[in-house]
């Protein structure tokens, strides 16, 4: 079986974000990892093909050329392919190009299975994989937190508002998952030494045959207006007394001074 | 490549390509730190309180794990399971198991001088039987040099061999103390003297009918770990587990703590990254005064100073991890006596492991006295966590060699490389005399690391000058003037470090440009103080060895040699506080 993972390189979440002169994220001194999310896609995909006892694992990911650090990760976990389009200085762009540009890709690449990790914890929009599978005609299931294989069909386990659904669907289809799918192995240092031997594809956005007015901030239809973070809270104010009288000071101030009631 | 000669900096400068710098790290370099450091905050450290009630079978689980994960393995050859990660990537793996408490130590003392002795001395058949078990955490194991009378003075042990009257064991008797990992470890590397003269090594396995363990010492710091005696009555050893050559086991011990030495300095400085990210999150979250204390110029300060010495230290371990690798790279591997030259490459660096064991294991106590410090009363309660750093600090002053012996071991070893013709070390002091009657050379503070590097040089002329009194005024009776080669040593260690500081700077500034301004200020701050030790240093040894007009005309070479202009070192460590703060760990 050819399992395809989409995996987006996110900042690491213990970074502290901070804007450089030009209002924009200031990358330097910054660790970029695999999302977490993705990684339990990964790791998703590595059990299937154990369990199968054969297969192939593919890892995609559009992004920088520091991307190619995070596919090699995926590598070092037990993938066996990396393929990685090069978005080169056209990054500005959104769930809508970036879906483009995958579903593109993925014309590349053979699959019977593509899994991707359900959202991304910078933007946190959760719409890639949903558009791509859009693109490429096939069924998607969301949040997954189970996912059985049988023949030319799945049937994944999804999380709900108070419950669980359960879908059977064909294959092939886009699968995102959700913490609780499988929890991500460590690369052994075995699998980090091979890493860098496996097969890696690039692409340019060119090589796709993508218009650059299609991608990055031109063809994005979200436009970043202005980025800022977010305003340190201040600090509480402690009233101190009887209850009954701090009450009333409390009902005072909430007029008079926080103007709420 | 050319091999960089040990000891050589005293009297040679050289070029940042010709050193190792975490600046260098590959992706797989990264990959490595990441995964252990991952390893061990995930598995180990949530059991770091179990670990230090030494719960029955934790340890050796957790080893277990580690070795699936090939985290045992770095020094190993590929063909017996090992990784061959290098010595830069088994620093790394030692570096980033620091979170792990007694874990830590362990998996030190087992990928180090539990099983190094084996990969570098053992025979093919040892190297089969035991290095794949090694590797992947299936067998654990223990080095047993100390004795109760016998500490270092290793030499002097009592522990006797006997061969069997039918030529087929050593029958084993005598006492090893404050052995690591003891109480669960399948093999022992044990020291003896064959007939009471020869001093040999022998691979001892735990089931040897003769061997057993006495009590576990209740210790003031790394609770967690095992350490217990090993008792030998008639303890029966194939003579196959000779390691070695008989008679030649001080080869073994000796090489091994090299390794040992270097292995601590990589651990000491992940400690004390550790023990930094901490201070950090509590400057910023304790409130006095109502204002956060690393709002406060004494504590900014001290995080400043802790930050630089890592700094420093980290530039020292990395260096020498490079030289270690660039030595062993030109060993066939597939040579059957590819250990015994790996352990011969080592030796070279006898004197840069020394020096990383002192220095990185000063850094921790000093970084880890001034973390309970910052944590003022809390750092003084058990619930806290720098009070069990504090105390788990202080035995790396004392293991893998005291640092007073370590210090004795760099200036013997340099003067002894001297004598041997393998350092022009006379022609170098003789050097310096010279030009010190010459016309001092202007330094350029106007270029990057200009000061610096003028420091550095002119450190090591005055530590050239004053071991040439030294050596001159006391010859053969130097040896017993333990001060002045403790002197000769720190003014060693202090040349090693702010050149290691400043060729890792000049890097960093090539490749990171703006980015590496803190590192430059750490430098600064950092060569600054240590150049005025080494002035002390030798005012000091000089008058000890010299008298009267001489003493006046010397001290005044030093006075020209050590004119500086003045720094503002508190200005420099407020920027580095500011950076180390706003980052909220060691991340350089």
């Amino acid at each position: 079986m050819k399992i395809l993972v989409l995996m987006k390189q996110t900042f690491d979440t213990e970074t502290k974000i901070s804007l450089d002169a030009n209002g924009k994220i200031d990358e330097a001194g910054v660790n970029f990892v695999v999302n977490p999310y993705c990684e339990f896609a990964v790791e998703e995909a590595l059990r299937i093909k154990e369990r199968l006892g054969a297969g192939e694992v593919t890892v995609l990911s559009v992004g920088p050329e520091r991307a190619e650090t995070s596919i090699r990760q995926c590598l070092a976990m037990g993938a066996d392919k990396g393929v990685l389009v090069n978005t080169g200085g056209l990054e500005g762009g959104d769930e809508f190009t970036t879906a483009q540009i995958v579903a593109k890709a993925i014309e590349k690449v053979e699959y019977d299975i593509i899994l991707a990790g359900f959202q991304a914890v910078d933007d946190g929009s959760a719409q890639v994989a949903p558009r791509v599978a859009e693109l490429l005609g096939i069924p998607q299931v969301t949040v997954i937190t189970k996912l059985e294989l049988e023949d030319g069909k799945a049937i994944a386990t999804r999380e709900i508002d108070d419950g669980v659904e359960i879908i059977e669907v064909a294959l092939p289809a886009i699968f995102t998952a959700q913490q609780g799918l499988a929890e991500p192995r460590y690369p052994s240092m075995k699998g980090i030494m091979q890493a860098k031997k496996k097969p890696m594809e690039r692409y340019s956005l060119a090589d796709l045959g993508l218009d650059a007015g299609l991608v990055g901030t031109d063809g994005a239809k979200v436009k970043i207006v202005e980025l800022s973070l977010p305003t340190p809270r201040k600090g509480g104010k402690i009233v101190e007394g009887e209850p009954a009288e701090a009450a009333q000071k409390v009902v005072q101030l909430l007029r008079s001074e926080a103007k709420v009631i | 490549m050319s091999i960089i000669k040990g000891g050589s900096f005293i009297i040679e400068n050289i070029t940042p390509d010709q050193v190792f710098t975490p600046e260098d790290f590959t992706e797989e370099h990264r990959m490595i730190a990441k995964t252990t450091a991952d390893f061990t905050e995930g598995e180990v450290a949530p059991l770091v309180e179990e670990l230090e009630q030494q719960k029955e079978g934790l340890i050796r689980g957790l080893m277990q794990k580690a070795g699936e994960l090939g985290l045992l393995g770095a020094d190993v050859a590929e063909k017996y399971d090992g990784g061959e990660l290098g010595k830069v990537g088994s620093s790394l793996i030692t570096e980033n198991t620091v979170k792990g408490g007694a874990f830590t130590v362990a998996h030190a003392a087992h990928t180090g001088i539990g099983t190094l002795p084996i990969v570098f001395f053992g025979t093919e058949a040892q190297k089969q039987k035991y290095l794949p078990g090694l590797a992947t955490g299936e067998l654990i194991a223990s080095y047993c040099l100390t004795e109760p009378s016998s500490g270092s003075d290793a030499l002097g042990a009592k522990t006797k061999a006997v061969l069997s009257a039918d030529g087929k064991y050593y029958i084993l008797n005598g006492t090893k103390q404050f052995i690591t990992n003891a109480g669960f470890a399948d093999v022992f590397i044990v020291y003896a003297k064959v007939d009471g003269e020869h001093f040999t090594a022998f691979i001892v396995d735990r089931d040897t009918p003769g061997l057993s363990l006495g009590p576990e010492e209740k210790k003031m710091g790394i609770k967690g770990s095992s350490t217990r005696p090993v008792i030998l009555e008639d303890a029966r050893v194939p003579v196959e587990n000779v390691l070695g050559e008989i008679g030649k086991g001080h080869v073994v011990a000796f090489n091994i703590l090299n390794i040992g030495r270097y292995k601590l300095g990589a651990a000491c400085i992940g400690s004390s990254k550790y023990a930094l990210e901490v201070s950090i999150q509590y400057a910023l979250e304790r409130k006095q005064f109502g204002r956060p204390i690393a709002d406060f110029g004494m504590i900014r300060s001290k995080l400043a100073k802790m930050a630089t010495r890592i700094y420093v230290g980290e530039s020292m371990v990395y260096r020498n991890a490079g030289l270690l690798d660039d030595i062993l790279s030109g060993i066939d591997q597939s040579s059957a006596d590819a250990g015994r030259q790996a352990a011969k490459g080592i030796e070279e660096y006898a004197i840069e492991c020394s020096i990383n064991k002192v220095f990185a294991s000063e850094v921790l106590d000093f970084v880890t006295d001034e973390a309970v410090q910052i944590y003022g009363g809390y750092g003084f309660i058990q619930e806290y966590p720098v009070e069990r750093m504090y105390r788990d600090s202080r035995i790396n002053r004392i293991f893998e060699g005291t640092n007073e012996i370590n210090r004795l071991i760099i200036p013997s070893t340099l003067l002894r490389k001297g004598m041997k013709g393998e350092l022009p070390l006379l022609a170098a002091a003789q050097k310096v005399m010279g030009d010190v009657l010459a016309a001092a050379q202007p330094v350029d503070e106007g270029l990057p690391l200009g000061l610096e590097k003028s420091l550095v040089d002119r450190a090591k002329k005055i530590a050239l000058l004053f071991a040439g009194v030294a050596a001159q005024k006391l010859g053969n009776k130097l040896a017993e003037e333990q001060e002045i080669l403790g002197n000769l040593a720190d003014a060693i260690i202090e040349i090693f470090a702010m050149e290691s500081v400043v060729l890792r700077t000049e890097k960093a500034l090539a490749r990171e440009g703006d980015r590496a301004q803190v590192k430059a200020k750490m430098a600064r701050l950092y060569c600054y103080e240590a150049f005025q030790r080494v002035e002390s240093l030798a005012r000091e040894t000089l008058a000890a060895v010299e008298q009267g007009d001489t003493l006046r005309t010397q001290l005044s070479a030093v006075k020209k040699l050590a004119r500086v202009n003045p720094v503002n070192t508190i200005g420099l460590q407020r920027d580095i506080a500011d950076r180390v703060i706003a980052d909220g760990r060691y991340n350089f």
